[in-house]
């Protein structure tokens, strides 16, 4: 098996200790209507077949703050530093309170979304991207980040034909376009440039999402059976700056 | 990348108190607001956490015990965050003076006290523009559970640190928590140069003192003074 060492982001949780952590921490990243449901509900499915005790998370679900976002997504009024500080209360309490319990009884966590979500959304919104990771400064390093990449072409057939374009994921507050089909289009492409430049810079693993559900399924498969034997994948980076790297507590290194 | 070391650009002015539970920041920061009114000043007043994007949350949190020291933290700033957008900002960029009980280094005494990081929390709220006027109310930790115990029937959960498990009894965990947050008041005082008022003086020479501070601030000089003979 990997080992249990885990690493916080940031500043992380100074009251917490987070080693030992033996579960494993899987992150299916990925834009709106991507997929990223279907493939987590099959991944699941096959992992807890294997044997394998699964815990979901997802973005925004939090018991705690689930009606406070969708309340003021209604709204229409919250600016992106608002935006921002909800999405990382969101994230903190499913973080204490479900993801790390979870790793520390030896389960695998797979997450559907994670910060890279709020660096994406951020970017394209113009918070200042150092605040927003400083902020995400509390998170665990995931072990394995699977990207799932399409370009907007194909994503947008895909959108249309589940549930169609949304408010907020087609950018609407951000004036982009005429009418939502443009301003989707558009905000969309800015998203998915975000996800491409992060992904050097976190180690995501890319998965062709334009592949048909089965191939797309059998590549996470292939990847996540690998790094559950025990092989390298990818470790996803802290965060860069050395000061950010000398507060986090030592990444022992895994088999290189 | 903080805008708490750099005077904010709006035409307005910013003045806060700071201060734990029982040191009277409020009663005093009422009493400018009065004074200011009759000298004919336009002013908002906000309180800290008074938003209602976050009420419930917090609410339904505080019951069930769910809050973590980082939620609880989080939860403040995006009431911060709401706040100053539609309530504190525009005032301000309006010329007028916006007074708040309460202000950042609330975070940073009580969720550093909670346990989250220093540097952290500061990065967090590094969206907040400076005040012109901080003022700091400083009490010992006995008079002001004095004030409470009087004044309230039961000390609250979060103000006592209950969360934190310090103590079971919760004046015994108010002690110990509030403890810790003075400390911390007094190396913000040097860390932002917050004013220092004596929070045990009687409440008229507080006043005093806090109409001075703001009529330095407001251009109001002169007028502090004839309020006090008068």
């Amino acid at each position: 098996m990997h080992d249990a060492d885990k690493a916080f982001y940031g500043n992380g949780l100074p009251y917490l200790k987070i080693s030992p952590l033996r579960g494993s921490l899987i992150v299916i990243e990925g834009t709106d209507g991507v997929g990223r449901s279907t493939q987590i509900e099959q991944l699941t499915r096959w992992l807890e077949v294997q044997g394998y005790g699964v815990v979901n998370t997802g973005w925004t679900r939090s018991p705690l703050l689930a009606e406070t976002i969708n309340e003021a997504k209604a709204g229409h009024e919250l600016n992106v530093t608002t935006f921002s500080l909800l999405y990382a209360a969101d994230f903190a309490d499913r973080l204490e309170n479900q993801i790390i319990p979870a790793l520390r009884a030896g389960f695998i966590v797979v997450a559907d979304r994670y910060m890279y979500t709020a660096f994406a959304r951020n970017a394209v919104m113009g918070a200042d991207p150092e605040w927003t990771r400083k902020l995400f400064g509390f998170a665990v390093v995931p072990d394995l980040v699977m990207y799932l990449k399409i370009d907007v072409k194909h994503l947008i057939p895909r959108v249309l034909e589940s549930k169609g374009m949304d408010y907020w994921e087609s950018g609407m507050h951000l004036k982009l376009g005429s009418d939502i089909f443009d301003s989707f289009r558009r905000y969309q492409a800015r998203i998915l440039r975000e996800y491409e430049r992060m992904t050097e810079e976190f180690g995501f693993v890319t998965v062709d999402a334009q592949q048909p559900v089965d191939a797309i399924q059998q590549e996470l498969r292939t990847t996540i059976g690998r790094y559950l034997a025990g092989e390298v994948i990818a470790r996803p980076a802290a965060a860069t700056s050395r000061r950010r790297r000398a507060a986090a507590p030592r990444r022992a290194g895994r088999r290189r | 990348m903080t805008g708490l070391t750099t005077p904010h650009p709006y035409p307005g002015k910013l003045i806060i108190v700071e201060g734990i539970d029982g040191s009277g920041k409020s009663t005093q920061i009422a009493l400018l607001h009065r004074w200011l009114l009759s000298q004919g000043q336009k002013v908002f007043f906000t309180e800290w956490n008074s938003s209602a994007l976050v009420r419930r949350s917090l609410r339904r949190g505080k019951k069930k015990d769910l809050l973590t020291p980082t939620t609880f933290s989080v939860l403040h700033a995006v009431d911060f965050a709401d706040r100053l957008t539609f309530k504190i900002i525009p005032p301000l960029k309006a010329g007028m003076t916006v007074l708040a009980d309460r202000y950042v280094y609330t975070a940073f005494g009580r969720d550093v006290a909670r346990g989250v990081d220093n540097e952290w929390v500061r990065a967090l709220y590094s969206f907040a523009p400076k005040p012109d006027l901080a003022m700091y109310f400083r009490v010992p930790i006995e008079v002001s559970l004095q004030r409470i115990l009087s004044g309230r029937t039961k000390l609250k959960y979060h103000e006592a640190g209950m969360d934190l498990g310090l103590s079971r009894e919760p004046a015994e965990s108010f002690r110990l928590f509030q403890s810790r947050v003075l400390v911390i008041y007094d190396e913000l005082v040097r860390e932002f140069g917050l004013d220092v008022i004596d929070a045990t003086a009687d409440i008229s020479q507080q006043q005093h003192q806090v109409r001075q501070l703001a009529a330095a601030v407001l251009g109001l000089e002169g007028r502090a003074a004839r309020a006090r003979r008068g």
